[in-house]
């Protein structure tokens, strides 16, 4: 497997000019005859999907969904980040390359970073014209708030659903490259392999998922904008249908997978209830802006309803452990603060798996309608879940599995190894290293796809594009025999298993738990030997009595998931394998076995400044391990302390 | 609690539907939708076909959870989707009727699953600002008062389910539509525009089989998103505006 991450030379500061005079242009009536497949319509795709046919690119877009409108990007909540520096605070795109280098541990690339700092400001003013409604304050002028872990304000909101409106903006664009013939968007449609020719990524395979057709799409490029896998633990925030399938096929096919195990557990969402619990639900970051975090400092308080707890009985852990960043300490930190006072006993519901988020401090400054104005539609959120009303009893929350830093690698211009296969959005591994702050991966969704890939793409085509090839090279044929066949076996199981059937989703739940507990919040090498014991034979029982019903040629939601469940059964193995590789403890990866007294994770430079770059070598065979180093010019490498 | 459920069942587009009666057993705290996963998974371990839904988010958010309970599309509680209903709000022993949202303009695909792609189309047709990529001007250039713009938000915040559709008697989109063309509107970035924009929507909405609107307000009551019938009204008088002025 050949790395050439292919940084340009130079000062920081000018390597994305120095890249964008130097990469080479294709001739703007020649885009035409260029077709590009892009799988996904989130903010990465959709925004790829726009401009690149703004450019004059033939575009095909896929998305499971029934509409492009309803990616998982729809959900989040809290907000995106720019160095507007509007406020006038002390931000720059020096500083949010900074920030976002030592939050994510120092495990992500700084060119990269800092190119991401640079066009964050674009952003904005994108999707303010397209008619976004950012929160603003009376004069007319945005407003921004500050956001988990950093210290200035630079994170533009829209309520709570900065998501919905940004991708409702990106899908605008996208509808109007639609009415102009220039994307043809297929909504119902998987992607279920990817088709390599000569070395070069040149096709997928689909499966209508309304009338069941599996068939071949050949193209000159084809960019992955999938998605995270967050869905491997089962119970985690994402939508329902996340999964890994599509960049698990392209690295089945090839291309390298980069630091799987990095997985980002988000401090404040709603606890689980019960066995049937189906998802977790994120409470935006941005209420720990107002919200105290605490337990009781005695256990014979937990039974105690906490308008009962008087002020000095209440652990204010955060605050006390990290006095100047408080309730604000990045999400890393956060949670692992949570699971230690809940593994110590001080958990505040039946599981014993809660802290208190608590805003009376918050109203009696500040009045119900400011916090009603801030948090309204999350409080609504919260009490419809839970039942409890959160003006006058502290939320419940607990964290959860939230956000996947790892990815399939790219290069400096979003390629991964596979020539032609480019990836955007959360499915690369390139900008958050070890753990990502809040606010940035909307940033970095729409980065990739309105102002990276449009540069980037060009050079692809303009110097390693090896001419036209059909779907009836044979290459497109085998791919789709072998996606056939799976399916096939995946509809056999059930009508082999008889009375020892079960459901697939009986297999996901059990998979979430071996990950939660071997390879969640804290993983040592045991735990991890014996995740890597269970899988396979989870896999093998999989194999044996998953029952999905119905036909191959309908709708069939259980062949769907069957499809997703079978690759995250194989997955799940590689994020282990790196996890146990990875002999230290940064951001969100958390080896015990490398920590302080006082239970902070402790980083192991000198052996793990890279990147781990796994290549598939087989089902249930160990992955073969690349390295990128990583070589930090500007930044300088320290233990993070947000004491 | 013990739940009755009488849900229907249609295996395509073509073939005639039915309703299929079942029981479960659920937890007041279980969300509508982990109801329904706890009776597939009961129909799956039987080796039966489980009933086809769709969702996603499950927060409330994607728009995707379609279904009419008791009569009511997303069920009982005000500004709530499916999704989001709890089975608390449901006693021991009731019963729940389930149906698809039911509209000539979309189809039932399987069970409670339906063809919205009407909605994408109607916003092809102009439910956009014609600005390129790399076009825009400092986000701060022009200031929208705060009022404005949280006017425009609240049409804004629309999800596409499509439960106005299926509350109105005449499966009228108009709450759809109208909530659209006021966001964009509303802002100076969507004024250009607005003329052109509201013609060729509320012509893609007709052209899409979606019925008249008679005033109802059945539409925005089931709305999960309570967006106002206000928005009618100033789809209304965009229209006339656009049909009275020239270009
Ligand atoms: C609850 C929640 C709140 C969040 N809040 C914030 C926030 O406030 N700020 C922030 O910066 N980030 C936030 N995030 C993270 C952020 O939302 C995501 O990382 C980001 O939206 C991912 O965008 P994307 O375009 O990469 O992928 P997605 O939006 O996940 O889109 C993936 C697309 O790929 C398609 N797809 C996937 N696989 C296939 C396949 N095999 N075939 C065909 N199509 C396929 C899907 O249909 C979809 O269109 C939040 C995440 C969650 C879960
Ligand atoms: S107006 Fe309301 S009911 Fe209609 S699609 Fe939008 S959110 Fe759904
Ligand atoms: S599943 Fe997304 S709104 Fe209900």
């Amino acid at each position: 497997m050949k790395l050439d991450a292919k940084i340009p030379s130079g000062p920081v500061q000018d390597k994305w000019d120095k890249a964008r005079f130097e990469l080479k242009l294709v001739n703007p009536a020649n885009k035409r005859h260029h077709k590009v497949i892009i799988v996904g319509s989130g903010l990465a795709g959709a925004s790829a999907a726009a401009t690149l046919a703004e450019l004059g690119y033939d575009v095909e877009c896929f998305c499971f969904q029934d509409s492009p409108r309803r990616a998982h990007s729809i959900a989040a909540q809290g907000g995106i980040n720019a160095a507007k520096n509007y406020q006038n605070d002390g931000d720059s795109v020096y500083r949010l390359f900074y920030d976002t280098v030592k939050g994510g541990d120092y495990r992500s690339r700084e060119a990269n970073v800092y190119r991401l700092a640079q066009v964050s400001v674009n952003i904005i003013d994108q999707c303010v014209a397209q008619g976004v409604p950012f929160a603003r304050e009376y004069g007319g002028v945005l407003a921004n708030r500050s956001f988990g872990g950093a210290q200035v304000s630079r994170t533009f909101y829209a309520r709570g659903q900065t998501g919905q409106q940004l991708l409702l903006g990106a899908y605008s664009a996208l509808n109007r490259q639609i009415a102009h013939g220039k994307v043809k968007m297929h909504p119902r449609t998987e992607m279920l392999d990817l088709v390599v020719v000569d070395g070069h990524a040149r096709g997928i395979i689909t499966r209508d998922l309304i009338t069941g057709e599996i068939r071949p799409w050949a193209a000159d490029a084809v960019l992955l904008a999938t998605g995270g896998y967050g869905n491997v633990f089962y119970l985690s925030t994402n939508a329902k249908n996340c999964n890994v399938t599509a960049t698990y096929r392209a690295y089945k096919r090839g291309a390298g997978f980069a630091n799987p195990c990095f997985t980002q557990i988000h401090p404040t969402c709603i606890p689980v209830s019960g066995d049937y619990q189906s998802k977790l639900t994120l409470m935006s970051e941005s209420l720990r802006n107002d919200g105290r975090v605490w337990v009781p400092r005695n256990k014979a308080d937990l039974n105690k309803a906490p308008k009962d707890i008087p002020p000095e009985d209440r652990y204010y852990y955060l605050e006390e452990r990290y006095p100047s960043f408080g309730n604000l300490v990045p999400r890393d930190v956060a949670s692992r603060a949570a699971k230690k006072v809940c593994d110590d006993g001080f958990g505040v519901s039946k599981t014993g798996e809660a802290v208190y988020l608590d805003f009376a401090t918050a109203i009696e400054r500040d009045g119900k309608p400011a916090i009603e104005d801030r948090y309204g539609n999350l409080f609504e959120m919260y009490e419809r879940i839970s039942g409890e009303n959160p003006y006058k009893t502290p939320m419940r929350i607990y964290p959860a599995v939230h956000y996947t830093m790892g990815g399939l690698w790219v290069d400096y211009n979003l390629m991964s190894n596979v020539p032609g296969l480019h990836v955007l959005g959360e499915a690369n591994f390139s900008d958050h290293g070890a753990n990502r702050l809040g606010a940035s991966a909307l940033m970095q969704g729409l980065a990739d796809g309105y102002f990276v890939i449009p540069y980037t793409l060009g050079n692809y085509i303009a110097t390693e594009y090896t001419g036209e090839v059909s779907t009836k090279h044979p290459a497109f044929a085998r791919a789709e025999a072998e996606v056939r066949e799976r399916q096939r076996k995946l509809l056999e199981i059930g009508s082999k298993s008889g009375s020892s059937r079960k459901s697939v989703d009986y297999f996901h739940r059990k998979l979430g738990k071996i990950m939660w507990e071997y390879c969640g919040m804290a993983r040592n090498a045991a735990g991890l030997q014996k995740a890597l014991t269970q899988i396979p034979e989870l896999r093998e029982q999989f194999w044996k009595q998953a029952y999905v019903p119905g036909g191959a040629d309908e709708l069939n939601p259980w062949l769907e998931k069957a499809g997703r469940v079978a690759d995250f059964l194989e997955f799940s193995e590689l994020m282990c394998h790196d996890a146990l590789y990875r002999d230290e403890s940064c951001g969100g990866h958390f080896r015990e076995e490398h920590q302080t007294e006082e239970g902070e994770a402790v980083r192991r430079d000198d052996e793990f400044a890279h990147g781990a770059i796994w290549e598939y070598a087989g089902v249930g065979t160990p992955p073969t391990l690349h390295k990128e180093p990583l070589e930090f010019e500007n930044v300088k490498l320290t233990t993070r302390s947000y004491k | 609690m013990d739940i009755k459920l009488k849900i229907w069942r249609q295996s395509g587009p073509k073939q005639a539907g039915f309703y299929e009666d079942h029981r479960v057993v659920a937890d007041p705290h279980m969300s509508f939708l982990e109801m329904l996963d706890v009776l597939n998974e009961q129909l799956l371990e039987a080796g039966k076909d489980a009933v086809a839904f769709d969702h996603d988010c499950r927060e409330g958010i994607c728009g995707a959870c379609s279904m009419v309970i008791n009569g009511n599309p997303h069920g009982p509680r005000a500004g709530t989707t499916a999704c989001q209903l709890h089975m608390r709000e449901y006693h021991d022993g009731d019963e729940i009727v389930i149906e698809p949202w039911r509209a000539a303009a979309f189809p039932i695909i399987k069970d409670l699953v339906v063809d919205r792609s009407a909605f994408d189309r109607i916003q092809h047709a102009g439910g956009y600002v014609s600005v390129g990529t790399g076009s825009a001007p400092d986000a701060n250039t022009i200031p929208i008062g705060k009022r404005e713009s949280d006017e425009a938000f609240d049409y804004a915040a629309c999800i596409g389910c499509g439960a106005c559709v299926a509350a109105c008697p005449n499966a009228s989109a108009m709450l759809f539509v109208s909530s659209k063309v006021a966001h964009l509107s509303l802002l100076p970035q969507g004024k250009v525009e607005r003329k052109v924009r509201v013609r060729k929507m509320v012509a893609a909405m007709d052209a899409e089989g979606f019925g008249g609107c008679t005033n109802h307000g059945e539409c925005s009551a089931a709305c999960p998103k309570s967006i106002s019938v206000d928005a009618i009204a100033l789809l209304n008088r965009e229209y006339m505006f656009a049909g009275l002025a020239r270009d």
